[in-house]
């Protein structure tokens, strides 16, 4: 069974969000990792970028198949998670801690309506 | 899930195997990582279940007559336990399947692509005189790989059979773990290896001897995720990719296996024209330059010019780079031309490479 955290909001694009004040860091879940595949390398955006809701804002690239990222929020980037271009394959090991891929500044906090608890979630993925 | 279940496919649910299903049948795609499996093969030795494959027995005076007739090689140069990579086609040079020819003393074995099974056999049954007895034993066989350079060590501890005898591209019909087996010295990995191919009811204890024997070399379970690494690491054609209906064995660069001198056989003809004629694009092997993974079906452009599109691609795990074929047009053929392949709205920058891209290193 796919590890689905409580104290994170989730898409059903299944990426995961956790809120800290005004930032959101974003990953991919444990599920969508064990979907994918070993992760080969990753496109991400810049510090500073906008990211829009519902838009892609990178993709990922695993040995069978490819997959769009899309912004579960809108913002600002503020931190892209470096390490994961020497070892991408982090986001198989850990997709909830190391494995995140970036930190925004949220421009729209009521887009938080929208995302999905972790019971919610798991029913997507059931 | 839709599909016929293996006889192993209790051992790969308890293996923990992310189960798919693949021409009509339930089969493991990877067991834990595609990269990690692709890497045992590389490095001692892995065990793949391609029960989905076709077997189909050819009987009769004059069954090596037929299968020559109906098959691209020169089916009539195999001596008894020899096998033979092959192909055949329909009247106008397209490929039905690619196959291995395996003679017996008094029988030919055909194993084909899982897909391809049935319009396979429908073929033959087409094309055989009265006195050809075909028999589909798909159903009733399974076939196991064992591939890496420690293979034979582990599968000599289960018989009496010398596997140094057994050459590449030959087989013994013998005892394995106490089964009556088939050991093939064939592959699709481009490792030492060999095939076995055993009666249903022994395919699970066969397993667990092999695995039992291959402890020492930390032998694994290997999936068709990691198959389609290894063999694309090889430039090994895959039917439906990379050769399918629309394509001649000629372009496809099965010219060596392709023997118009041998005398009359199904697509000879086209064939004839196809090398009169001169051919119009090549099945090639490249590289990415950079960080991108062509995949089916991608477009590649020199210019404004498309010249041609990838059948298969992957990220190479043992060349760390993303790796592909494709059809190019015939100018463009020749290693280290340089083009661009149009991976996800974006030029990437590629050339031609010598195949294969792996070579084992003993």
């Amino acid at each position: 069974m796919a590890n689905v955290p409580q104290e994170l909001k989730y898409t059903e694009d299944h990426e995961w969000v956790r809120v800290e004040g005004d930032t959101a860091t974003f990953g991919i879940t444990d599920y969508a990792q064990g979907e994918l595949g070993d992760v080969v390398f990753l496109e991400l955006p810049d510090e500073g970028d906008d990211v829009k809701q519902h838009e892609t804002f990178g993709s990922i690239e695993a040995v069978k198949t490819v997959a769009d990222l899309f912004a579960p929020l809108s913002g600002e980037v503020l931190a892209v998670n470096g390490s994961l271009e020497d070892e991408p394959e982090t986001i198989n090991k850990d997709p909830y801690n190391a494995g995140w891929l970036v930190k925004i500044k949220m421009s729209k906090t009521d887009e938080l309506d929208g995302l999905m608890d972790a019971e919610a979630y798991n029913q997507h993925i059931s | 899930m839709e599909g016929v279940k293996t006889a192993l496919y209790e051992k790969h649910v308890a293996a923990g195997a992310k189960l798919v299903p693949f021409a009509g049948h339930i089969m493991p795609i990877q067991y834990h990582s595609i990269n990690a499996e692709h890497e045992r093969v590389r490095t001692t030795v892995g065990v793949f279940d391609v029960s989905h494959m076709g077997e189909i027995w050819v009987k009769g005076d004059r069954a090596i007559d037929f299968v020559n007739k109906v098959t691209v090689n020169n089916a009539t140069k195999l001596q008894v336990n020899q096998a033979q990579y092959s192909a055949m086609l329909y009247e106008d040079g397209g490929i039905i399947d690619d196959l291995i020819v395996y003679r017996f003393p008094d029988r030919i074995m055909l194993v084909v692509n899982a897909a391809n099974r049935e319009k396979d056999f429908e073929w033959l049954q087409k094309h055989a005189p009265g006195d050809v007895i075909l028999d589909d034993a798909s159903d009733r066989m399974s076939l196991l790989a064992v591939q890496g350079r420690h293979a034979k060590d582990v599968i000599q501890k289960l018989t009496d059979t010398n596997l140094d005898e057994i050459k590449f591209y030959w087989f013994r019909d013998g005892i394995v773990a106490g089964h009556r087996t088939i050991i093939s010295s064939t592959g699709y990995t481009g490792e030492a290896g060999f095939e076995l191919y055993v009666d249903n009811e022994n395919a699970a204890s066969l397993w667990d001897a092999i695995f039992e024997a291959g402890k020492e070399f930390d032998i694994e379970p290997v999936g068709l995720g990691a198959r389609d690494t290894l063999r694309l690491e090889m430039k090994f054609a895959l039917y439906g990719n990379d050769i399918d209906k629309t394509t001649n064995p000629i372009e496809a660069g099965l010219g060596w296996i392709t023997k118009v001198n041998k005398g009359e056989f199904v697509g000879r003809d086209a064939i004839l024209e196809v090398k009169s004629k001169g051919l119009t694009r090549k099945l090639i092997g490249f590289e990415i330059e950079g960080k991108a993974i062509p995949r089916h079906e991608y477009k590649c452009f020199q210019g404004d010019a498309e010249i041609g599109h990838v059948t298969s691609g992957c990220w190479s795990p043992s060349l760390d780079k993303g790796i592909g074929m494709a059809y190019l047009e015939t100018e463009f053929a020749q290693v280290g031309t340089r083009f661009e392949v149009e991976i996800r709205n974006k030029r990437v920058a590629a050339h031609v490479v010598e195949t294969p891209f792996y070579n084992r290193p003993y």
